[in-house]
């Protein structure tokens, strides 16, 4: 099973009663596997800082909680992570956050563990699914041990591998309790400073504890090189390095510092190999232990056997053969994607397009072009309305927000309050696609259905926007290219905060994927080479070169000078965007022989 | 055969690519392999380049096949094959699905599809085994079939017994199954020449 199965596994099989998340690649599929299992609770919430707190509820209540993110999601709990760790647990809580080094899926690569040092809180750093599916358990046994949360560390390399995994029996779950301890759970200044002091005392014993737990294993074997490393990283080292003297960490932070003097006094030459950031490497450093790391050792993008290799200069059996020059292939919007006539509409009305996350980042790609920034989940909304306070009447009808549904509910609509509080002028446009499409279609509170499926309170947006005190909220059909042209183009010049709502489901929901479709096709007798369609870069319409014979044998309409037309292939569904955008009527529906 | 090795599988999000690495290192486990794979989801996944790696053996560390390391690469499209050519080694076998799908410069008309992507491999003296897996998935009678074809041709070069493989196959499938394993057996033929 992949690494998430086996962190979902491990959390059941401790006893897990209540989960929390929201979606973020690596770390999704988490939550879609624990929420599977008979006798637990699992929900998405509208953010990380959201689901964390639900997760701290649970603890407090006595009963062991979860809570999953990607690495930038902890960014957004980070305020209730802080201070849980003085009021510590109840029931124990780990929180897993996903890393992505590389960016495979991300816009930066932080590394997680800078937070269990800021936050002083214990981590453990799987390598593999077995050990991702163990260490859960260890991670319990200590929140409850030490009263504190406990951190996992994953990374892409880890939660989307998969290894084989024995399971194993699930403990009974923690009975619920009301405990009422103020002194331990209001962190007004009296009782923090106390539980400042006392978290201090459980570092000291979870330091003790690091120097013990066989989740930090020495490996001593030939002595003239020593490598301490953690996680998948370790991986990497044993694969190019079989020979080396290894310590591997199980638990990154806080960092067994007598192990790590009694290993490196055994090694004539001592090496750190981390994932990303020097974490590590500084405090061996700290203790004035002479090693080498991020010197030869990159800190950016993943590190992989093949980047050790060069890292210590070890020849491979074969260096492979260079890449030949070819066209490349980056990710599009699907055949069918409504964001795709939105963007086309917004990269003719000439508009900075301040973005966020999600699919339609894909906006900022070429045909489209149509991003012009995109920071982080639900900055799109205030950034627009700072750059119109910088511009002032400059800006007027030169800036648009835009923002998916999922991220408007997860971070947008505060930055939407703002802007009507503070008098903003900019049109902020919702796409709503009725999903979290992006991390694999995860249901969220536009969506009318939860995690698990069942149905649930599915927020009006309108009314929401109306609340919050925008006058003009409009819906569009952003299929319709000429109809959702003159709403925007109406709405982007007005004087006045508006919300465009650019409403069709994602082209990949059942819904959509089971109706009853009429796919497109160019008539080649109409198709005069003009390259109009292209412009909407949708997969399903390809430009065919053609020779002087060939265009003539078609029927094309001027065969002397065209050099080729459109077609549609098998992945149109018929959204009919490009119909509009021929001129000469040459995109009809496809005859079905 | 040997009972160690690396597989890329290579394609176009949306090919079946996952789900073909997936009945195939779950066959080599239950041939009592070792495994790791590993695949990346999110962004990368929508039409873009996809590739995912799958290594066996007694024991395996890392999830992640070195530059030159690749003993077969199986690719789902045409030129797509020719990108992962850093992976490949004088004796990599590289299976190629001859389908080709235009990547956006080629279907916007500012780039041409290579002429014959498969002449970048050959020209490194590597083994190519071109596949129509359409045409065979067409012929079985199931047109999504063309991922579980290459599946065939891959398993003869793998240390997995046939009816083990057909075992995996008819657990994993999730619907029109002899469909299916008459598109993996007709892999198998021309993977055993």
């Amino acid at each position: 099973m992949s690494g998430n199965e086996a962190l979902a596994l491990g959390a059941f099989e401790a006893g897990v009663a209540v989960a929390s998340g929201y979606p973020g690649t690596p770390s999704t599929d988490i939550l879609e596997n624990f929420c599977q299992y008979d006798g637990v609770y699992a929900e998405w919430a509208p953010n990380e800082k959201v689901a964390l707190e639900t997760a701290i509820g649970a603890s407090f209540a006595g009963v062991r909680a979860l809570a999953t993110m990607k690495h930038v999601g902890v960014n957004v709990a980070a305020d209730p992570l802080f201070t849980a760790a003085y009021t510590g647990v109840f029931g124990g809580l780990a929180v897993i956050c996903a890393d992505d080094p590389e960016m495979h899926s991300s816009q930066n690569e932080q590394d997680s563990r800078n937070y269990a040092l800021a936050a002083k809180l214990p981590m453990l750093e799987p390598a593999d699914p077995a050990e991702a599916r163990a260490f859960v358990h260890e991670a319990y046994a200590i929140s409850e041990e030490f009263d504190i949360p406990v951190l996992i560390r994953s990374t892409t390399r880890l939660s989307h591998v998969e290894g084989i995994v024995e399971p194993g029996e699930r403990r009974a779950c923690r009975t619920p309790i009301l405990n009422r301890e103020p002194a331990k759970l209001v962190m007004l200044p009296a009782n923090a400073r106390q539980r400042r002091q006392d978290l201090a005392d459980r570092w000291q014993r979870l330091q003790r504890l690091a120097e013990n737990t066989p989740l930090n294993q020495m490996i001593l074997r030939d002595r003239r090189i020593g490598v301490i490393t953690a996680g998948v990283a370790a991986l990497h080292v044993q694969e190019v390095l079989p020979d080396a003297s290894i310590l591997k960490l199980g638990m990154v932070n806080p960092l067994p510092v007598e192990r790590i003097r009694e290993f490196a006094g055994q090694v004539d030459e001592l090496y750190v190999v981390e994932d990303l950031d020097p974490i590590i490497e500084t405090q061996v450093r700290a203790l004035g232990i002479a090693c080498r790391g991020k010197e030869v050792v990159p800190a950016i993008g993943e590190l992989s056997p093949t980047v050790l290799r060069r890292a210590f200069g070890i020849e491979p059996r074969h260096p492979g053969f260079p890449a030949p020059d070819m066209p490349p292939r980056p990710p599009n919007m699907c055949p069918g994607c409504p964001h795709r006539g939105l963007f086309f509409n917004l990269a003719r009305l000439n508009v900075f397009v301040s973005g966020d996350i999600g699919c339609y980042t894909l906006g900022f790609l070429p045909p489209l072009s149509a991003m012009d920034a995109c920071v982080c989940m639900g900055a799109s909304i205030p950034m627009a309305h700072g750059m119109a306070r910088a511009l002032g009447a400059e800006g007027n009808g030169k800036i648009v927000a835009v923002i998916g549904d999922s991220t408007f509910c997860h971070s947008g609509i505060t930055g939407l309050l703002n802007s009507a509080y503070n008098g903003d002028t900019t049109t902020v446009i919702i796409l709503d696609n009725r999903i979290t499409a992006m991390t694999g279609h995860q249901p969220n509170p536009v969506s009318g259905s939860t995690l698990r499926g069942e149905p649930a309170h599915e927020v009006d947006l309108e009314r929401l926007c109306q609340a919050l005190g925008i006058e003009h909220v409009r819906v569009v059909d952003p299929h319709d290219i000429p109809a959702c042209h003159k709403v925007l183009a109406e709405e982007i010049n007005r004087e006045q905060l508006s919300v465009v709502i650019s409403r069709a489901p994602c082209a990949l929901l059942p819904e959509v994927r089971k109706a009853p479709k009429t796919p497109l096709a160019v008539e080649p007798t109409a198709c005069t080479g003009c390259r109009s369609c292209l412009r909407i870069g949708c997969p399903a319409i390809v430009w065919t070169p053609v020779t002087r014979e060939e265009a003539a044998a078609l029927g094309l309409p001027r065969p002397d000078k065209q050099d080729g037309h459109a077609t549609i292939n098998a992945m149109c569904i018929g959204c009919g965007q490009c119909v509009a955008l021929c001129k000469f009527s040459a995109i009809q529906p496809k005859e079905v022989s | 055969m040997a009972t160690a090795g690396n597989i890329l599988f290579c394609g176009v999000g949306g090919q079946g690519i996952l789900l073909a690495s997936e009945v195939t290192s779950r066959a080599l486990m239950a041939a009592g392999l070792d495994i790791k794979k590993s695949e990346v989801h999110g962004m990368a996944q929508r039409g873009g380049s996809v590739v995912a790696h799958l290594r066996y053996g007694d024991r395996v560390f890392s999830p992640l096949i070195e530059h030159g390391g690749a003993d077969v690469v199986l690719s789902f499209e045409l030129m797509e094959a020719a990108r992962y050519l850093p992976f490949m080694h004088p004796k990599t076998t590289v299976i190629v699905n001859t389908q080709k799908i235009a990547p956006p410069a080629v279907a916007t008309g500012k780039a041409l599809y290579p002429a014959d992507p498969l002449a970048f491999i050959r020209e490194h003296q590597v083994k190519v085994i071109p596949v129509d897996g359409a045409a065979i998935a067409a012929e079985a009678g199931e047109p999504r079939a063309a991922n579980i074809a290459l599946v065939g041709v891959l398993s003869t070069f793998l240390p997995v017994a046939e009816e083990l493989f057909i075992d995996i196959l008819r657990q994993r499938l999730p619907r029109k199954v002899e469909e299916n394993l008459v598109a993996f057996r007709r892999g198998r033929e021309l993977g055993t020449p």
